[in-house]
């Protein structure tokens, strides 16, 4: 077995987990769950491996990839399936086995009382195979294919418990919105095939050279689309919130560390492309910041603690690709905040579960309250996630976040200093309403209803957060340490020099660390000192009640997309209905007219056949007659 | 003698059997008119070959006859077995094909 082939068995591994559970039904349900967390930790185990293999190699031998099979050969276009490993893809492969593999393990015990246990982890293991195909995919073909299998397995799994009417719903809304995302990606690809003949990420980067600009932007838009659509960005973001329908490791896994940061992948990944487009990086920076604020401000508003990381998610995810948007100086700092993200985000959302689990699957944070005298670790683990995401030195959110503040203000031009802004005006409101989080779920006093009894969750439960709160604690160091990521992703990306330095890192750590104060001051002020109802107000301000309703995200989407998108399909229903079936049932109405009509003249009688026949000759030699004189 | 003469008499004879077909009920008289006609057509040839000097139209009026004769055999035939099953040489009586 040479270092390539056994790429396959990354993927491989957690795709014949689910293949064996799916068709295996019933026989599986005793073991299942034990060999999907370990066909899991083996796929981890394998990338872990491959991660030795890469640092021991020279950076320019670093990248392998192996051809499969040949995929598509018509005429000139020729796709290989192929897979490439290189220190992009090794953090994600990393970053979805490790985490993914955790989670496994949190399911184990979060999902002991459901007879549902072994599709759900049917249902993981797929989501890994397809999130690790996404990644490791040479072409934006092989990508698609992951990038489609990751949007069936967050649709399987938010509607997971379809049985709830509005969680199928949900899972439908998520997989419509995913939809428009899909399309702007395979728009994507076939601007990349129609301009360039190529699909592959190594061609595509070496045409892109030779390529106009003008086609290089649509593409550039379409893949910002595609990244919207998954990575839940403006204009698209209205699904994730509603995602929270699935059970909570899934919230975790999927919608916050690793499936939704696939945006963030496309846009790295296709580096070449937005370096070469600049009106497309200006949109990709626009959308992130809108994002950032966006979600920090739904964020404010949410009782339901998995929404409240929900938006938080959204607005994270916002930074990131904001990032991404800055070019070069943005690249690794995004992928930084992703790795991050995934660490403190998944640990945040997986104590956010063992809350509910102790909770009688309560969510409305209102009914929660001093809940830290009863779920100690939970506390703890939840507070390290906390601490990480206001970026309080020295968690993990500190580093990445200020990189991502310091890239804004260094990007430079006037679009510096407003971006720079957006982020820390961003880290402020993230501080309130994490810190709001915080206070009404473990501080302040009991609001539970009658016959809840909180207890701390079982050690299945409470081990993956603990790995994750320690991940939060040092993955930002050690990342950035001797700019060890930066250096590790450099060769990926074209670098254009050194950029003016316009804040000096130490002051916009001072700035970010003040704003952070002002948030949590704030949320201190208004939610810890006055009691917190456990019925929210209803007499607030028209702000407050725009914010509640996520901004009017639905109601806007409803107006503008849906209901002309009704009214679309009625009159083209109506139009097929007059015109297409309309005509063809015309002609068999003169059909059968015509001849109902003419059946009068088959009386029978032999004598009236006789005149027709002398009638009918008499005038065809009139007729002849007159065409001749 | 002008051979126009024997056009018209063609015609008119033509134009005899032609009413006697949708006139009559008799299937007898109606297959005489059919005949009628069918001769009036042998007088058409003949005339015309006689106009135009060859023998064509001739040889048409032989084949004529050959058919008529078939016919008529086949045609009596029919007109029997109906007479004999319905007891009427009426052809307005023949009209069960309808519908």
């Amino acid at each position: 077995m040479g270092i390539s082939t056994s790429l396959v068995y990354l993927i491989g591994l957690p795709f014949a987990g689910a293949a064996i559970l799916l068709l295996g039904g019933r026989r599986t349900d005793k073991w299942g769950h034990l060999l999907a967390t370990a066909l899991s930790g083996s796929s981890f185990a394998v990338g872990v491996y491959h991660l030795i293999q890469m640092v021991n190699r020279p950076a320019e031998m670093r990248p392998i990839s192996q051809k499969l099979f040949e995929w598509i050969s018509v005429g000139s276009f020729n796709v290989d399936a192929g897979l490439l490993l290189d220190q992009l893809s090794i953090c994600f492969v990393l970053l979805i086995t490790g985490v993914g593999t955790l989670i496994h393990i949190y399911s184990i015990a979060y999902m002991s009382e459901d007879r549902d246990r072994r599709r759900f982890f049917a249902y993981l293991n797929l989501f890994i195979a397809a999130m690790l195909l996404l990644v490791l995919g040479d072409s934006y073909l092989s990508l698609y294919v992951g990038w489609e299998g990751v949007g069936l397995a967050s649709y399987l799994l938010i509607g997971f418990w379809n049985q709830k009417p509005a969680y199928a719903t949900a899972s439908k809304k998520a997989f419509v919105m995913n939809r428009v995302g899909d399309m702007g990606l395979s728009l994507a690809i076939m601007i990349a095939f129609a301009t360039m003949g190529t699909v592959s990420f190594a061609g595509v980067a070496e045409q892109a050279h030779h390529t106009s600009e003008a086609a290089l932007t649509a593409m550039g838009i379409m893949l910002l689309v595609a990244a919207a659509g998954k990575s839940a960005q403006f204009p698209l973001q209205a699904w994730l919130g509603d995602a929270m329908a699935g059970p909570t490791p899934v919230s975790a896994l999927i919608h916050a560390a690793t499936m939704v940061t696939a945006g963030v992948y496309l846009i790295t990944r296709s580096n070449f492309v937005f370096d070469a487009a600049p009106t497309a990086q200006l949109l990709v920076v626009i959308v992130g910041a809108i994002t950032l604020i966006f979600g920090a401000l739904i964020g404010t508003a949410k009782d339901d603690i998995k929404k409240a990381l929900a938006a938080s998610t959204m607005s994270q995810i916002g930074y990131m690709i904001l990032a991404t948007g800055l070019g070069p100086i943005g690249y690794a700092f995004a992928i930084m905040h992703l790795i991050t993200h995934g660490f403190f985000k998944a640990g945040m959302f997986l104590g956010a579960g063992s809350v509910m689990h102790g909770m009688n699957d309560e969510v409305n944070m209102r009914k929660f309250g001093a809940l830290r005298h009863f779920m100690p670790i939970t506390f703890i683990t939840f507070g390290i996630g906390y601490l990480a995401i206001l970026g309080v030195p020295p968690f993990a959110g500190f580093y990445s976040k200020d990189m991502i503040i310091e890239s804004a203000f260094n990007s430079g031009g006037m679009q510096a200093i407003f971006l720079g802004s957006l982020t820390l005006i961003g880290a402020a409101i993230t501080a309130f309403y994490m810190t709001r989080v915080m206070i009404l779920t473990f501080a302040g006093t009991k609001r539970w209803d009658e016959g809840v009894e909180p207890h701390e969750s079982p050690w299945l439960m409470w081990f993956p957060m603990a790995v994750l709160a320690v991940g939060s604690v040092t993955s930002g160091y050690l990342l950035y340490h001797d700019k060890a990521l930066y250096k590790w992703l450099s060769p990926l990306f074209e670098d254009h020099g050194e950029h003016e330095e316009l804040l000096k890192p130490i002051v916009v750590s001072a700035l970010a660390l003040t704003m952070v104060a002002i948030g949590v001051t704030i949320a201190v002020y208004k939610y810890l000192r006055e009691n917190v109802d456990s019925v929210a107000p209803v007499d607030v301000s028209w702000i407050t009640k725009f914010v509640r309703k996520d901004l009017m995200q639905d109601q806007f989407n409803e107006k503008f997309f849906m209901r002309p998108g009704q009214l679309l399909t009625k009159a083209l229903v109506t139009t097929e209905d007059v015109v297409v079936d309309g005509s063809v049932r015309g002609v068999a109405r003169m059909a059968i007219g015509s001849g109902s009509g003419l059946r009068g003249l088959q009386n029978g009688f032999v004598r009236s056949y006789a005149a027709l026949i002398l009638v009918g000759a008499l005038t065809l030699i009139a007729a002849i007659w007159v065409v001749v004189s | 003698m002008d051979a126009s003469n024997y056009l018209y008499i063609s015609a008119l004879l033509f134009t005899i059997g032609a009413v006697g077909v949708v006139v009559r009920r008799n299937a007898i008289v109606v297959f005489m008119c059919i005949e009628l006609m069918l001769n009036a057509a042998n007088l058409s040839f003949v005339t015309f070959s006689r106009i135009n000097g060859n023998l064509d139209g001739q040889v048409m009026a032989f084949f004529t006859m050959v058919v008529a004769a078939c016919e008529v055999v086949v045609g009596l035939a029919i007109i029997v077995a109906i007479y004999r099953s319905r007891r009427s040489a009426s052809v307005d009586d023949a009209s069960l094909l309808k519908r």
